[in-house]
């Protein structure tokens, strides 16, 4: 028998995480992720459609105390987020090295991310001035439009870009107050549970970005069927998807945002319209009188 | 409490003589074919369909009824007019035009107002005032973005999206159109609109309007027809674009249908509004406002306040002050200018809302109808509102779509935002009451596109105008309403 005095490391098992809690999927299944030799990096979660459905309600949950806080703080909040990613960036390129990303690719990737956060925090108390109207209406009334949140939106995160794809997606969806369930990357979801952590160590309230691992083929149609669920985006689909989407997604006229495979690390993949696709504009009369 | 009021008594000892508008300077063509590229032309089938007055149900012309060979052709001009005269012109020249349109429509105004009371029913005072002047706005105001679209999404560059195939309700027949074509014309694309079959009659004469204009041909075509024409125009793989303004059922097929084929959308779909009156609200405005809500054009408005929530202390008060007000509206020929309700637009329409008012009966609530008489021709309903419903009451849930009031009450702000959101509609709201911060509470609470704070039915081109949830997808009106013509390059 061989021994020896090596430290034996400490694997992590990726999780769920749903209403500001780890779990794992209710339904106890798992796929193997394997690198390149073959070897089983983790056996990650796929959750089931009850996983989706409770990571809604505690979307729903949510939301309306996020909305309501200031533009402030949700930049602020953002902007942690950022600052907790940066001081674990080791740890995300080494992930994302065991799933075969180059390094210096990695590297990239996880700086992008915390520069795309950071950007999306500025614009949380700036799109709105950008985005609103005072309209001049003939009637002697004042009315203006702004935007709100939809609600709770459903996401299907990119698969080529594990972390800068998801966080390219999330950050503009959550600025403006809305929650969201993410469905992370199929092919590289280490980075998707382990900014869950981070947003988890980032003042974000429980609930207002739940991540899921799993199946896309599997859970697509019901992120886009959920009749509780205000808005699907959806990633690097085809026109087959697209209809099947946007047929499930018909039944509570669900806002549809479909995106085409992009470079995330553009800088044209980051600007204010993404913000402005999951928001609703609102148009506010009164009378002028005495 | 004191929940004595004084009785209104408009009609006391004073009767009003009648005050038609008069209808000599109309014409009405006996037959209208169908509007491509630049003519009117038969229908491939040579079929057509009666369009009736509801208020007589007497026949005012016959509309051709478009097939699908007629949608084709229809599409084909629009996509010559786009490739050809329409996204080649410099975009200042393409606005005269849409502004030429705006003033010949102020120019036969009145005319068009009475064409659209005859064919739709709705009393002449609100075609006169509301219908045609704002149709002609939303012309005037569009034209005016034509040369000016960059500036309206920064980083971005406009470009229009080609043939836009809109399909358009009964119930503000030309002003529906101006919504639909003025934004697509001013933003480069060329358009195929089918208005309703019921009411196709404006929209023909609109057909008259763009001729005169002298739009290049094929820019605007108008074909007539009922579902299985919209069915053909929304289908059609000619068109880039599909506007919608109908039911919510409709809105949803129309999305199943363009799935898949990478066509923008927007949907204007139903509304189940709240109106919201606190203790604190000036109680005979607020009466007012609830009147305006609902019984406007028959409460054929898909933002009608056909919810009324009253805060408890003062329901006795606000429902007895709105029964006395009831009792003084006039229903009656649409063409009187005393009239405050018109003709139900529709034998189909009125079956529609009597079925509900015998399903609020069933469902246990009170009903109370003012006691006016109606002509003894015509499709009428009295005006009417249910007290003593359940939030869960199909008569709270579901759109009627006529001049029919289900009447609730709420003790406090939560409860009153909660049961206002308690419905899948999100397209409109109201809400009544003299503190500001109040107002701003509830505007900010209510889930809807659109909230009226001490007022109600309000309408303009600068106002975005579009719904949350169920009750549609996009914007019409404003600034916001160009992006649904639009497609933004970075």
């Amino acid at each position: 028998m061989a021994t020896t005095n090596a430290r034996v490391p400490v694997a992590k098992t990726y999780k769920l995480y749903i209403g500001g809690k780890f779990p794992r999927t209710e339904s106890g299944r798992y796929y193997a992720l394997r690198d390149a030799t073959g070897q089983v990096l983790a056996n990650v979660c796929r959750a089931s459609r009850k996983d989706f459905r409770e990571a809604v309600v505690a979307a729903r949950k949510a939301q309306p105390g996020w909305a309501a806080a200031s533009a402030y703080l949700r930049g602020q909040v953002l902007y942690r987020i950022a600052e907790m990613l940066e001081g674990r960036r080791e740890q995300f390129v080494a992930e994302m090295a065991l799933e075969g990303v180059a390094k210096k690719a990695a590297q990239a990737e996880v700086d992008a991310a915390i520069d795309r956060l950071i950007y999306y925090a500025g614009w949380a108390d700036k799109y709105q001035q950008v985005f609103s109207s005072v309209n001049p209406v003939a009637s002697s009334h004042f009315n203006f439009s702004v935007l709100e949140p939809t609600g709770v939106v459903a996401i299907l995160a990119p698969e080529a870009s594990g972390l800068l794809g998801l966080v390219s997606n999330v950050a503009p969806c959550i600025v403006g107050g809305n929650a969201c369930v993410v469905l992370a990357s199929e092919s590289l979801p280490l980075n998707a549970v382990s900014f869950a952590e981070v947003l988890h160590a980032s003042d974000v309230p429980g609930g207002v970005v739940n991540v899921l691992t799993g199946r896309r083929a599997e859970l697509a149609v019901q992120f886009a069927s959920h009749m509780d669920v205000n808005a699907v985006v959806w990633n690097d689909g085809d026109n087959d998807a697209e209809r099947e989407i946007q047929q499930a997604a018909a039944d509570n006229i669900k806002r549809v945002v479909g995106r085409a495979a992009t470079d995330w690390q553009k800088d044209a993949a980051q600007n204010p319209y993404l913000i402005a696709d999951t928001m609703e504009v609102k148009t506010t009369w009164h009378p002028v009188g005495s | 409490m004191d929940t004595q009021v004084n009785k209104l008594a408009f009609d006391g000892g004073w009767q009003y003589a009648p005050a038609p508008e008069s209808t000599d300077h109309v014409t009405v063509d006996e037959r209208y074919g169908l509007f491509i590229d630049g003519e009117f032309a038969e229908p491939a089938g040579g079929k057509y369909f009666d369009t009736v007055n509801p208020a007589t149900e007497e026949r005012l012309s016959q509309v051709a009824l478009a097939t699908e060979a007629d949608v084709d052709r229809a599409v084909a001009a629009a996509r010559k007019a786009y490739e050809g005269p329409w996204s080649k012109m410099k975009p200042a020249e393409r606005g005269k035009y849409v502004y030429r349109i705006a003033r010949i429509l102020q120019e036969r105004a009145r005319e068009f107002a009475v064409i659209e009371s005859l064919d739709g029913g709705k009393p002449i005072r609100e075609s006169r005032d509301v219908d045609i002047p704002l149709a002609a706005a939303h012309f005037f105001y569009y034209a005016g973005w034509a040369d000016k679209l960059d500036y309206a999404y920064p980083g971005r560059r406009a470009r229009p999206l080609g043939v836009a195939g809109q399909v358009i309700p009964w119930n503000f027949p030309l002003l529906m159109a101006a919504w639909k074509l003025a934004p697509a014309l001013a933003c480069g694309n060329t358009v195929v609109l089918k208005p309703a079959e019921t009411t196709p009659l404006t929209a023909l004469k609109l057909a008259e309007v763009v001729r005169d204009a002298g739009l290049p041909p094929g820019v605007v075509n108008i074909v007539t027809g009922a579902g299985d024409t919209g069915s053909a125009v929304v289908s059609h793989p000619g068109v880039d674009k599909v506007a919608f303004t109908g039911s919510t059922a409709v809105g949803r097929m129309i999305m199943k249908a363009v799935a898949g084929t990478g066509k923008k959308y927007t949907l204007e779909l139903g509304g189940k509004a709240a109106n919201v009156i606190f203790a604190d609200a000036a109680i005979d405005q607020a009466v007012e406002g609830i009147v305006n809500g609902i019984f406007f054009n028959q409460g054929h408005v898909c933002c009608a306040g056909s919810r009324l929530l009253v805060q408890e202390s003062v329901a006795d008060e606000v429902v007895a002050k709105l029964k006395d007000r009831m009792a003084t509206l006039i229903v009656g020929d649409p063409l009187d200018k005393n009239t405050d309700i018109g003709a139900i637009n529709s034998q189909e329409q009125l079956g529609r809302i009597e079925s509900y008012l015998k399903l609020g009966v069933d469902e246990g609530a009170e009903m109370f109808q003012a006691s006016c008489p109606t002509p003894d021709r015509g499709y009428w309903c009295r005006p009417t509102i249910f007290t003593g419903v359940a939030q869960s009451n199909r008569i709270v849930q579901e759109e009627i779509f006529g001049p029919v009031l289900a009447i609730q009450t709420f003790r406090t702000l939560e409860e009153g935002i909660a049961k206002a959101n308690n419905t899948p509609y999100g397209l409109s709201g109201g809400v009544w009451t003299d503190k500001g911060a109040k107002i701003f509470r509830m505007t900010q609470k209510v889930r809807a596109g659109v909230v009226w704070a001490n007022t109600f039915n309000k309408f303009d081109p600068t106002s975005p105008f579009g719904g949350y949830k169920e009750s549609g997808v996009g914007r019409e009106g404003g600034l916001h309403g160009l992006g649904a013509y639009l497609s933004l390059e970075s």
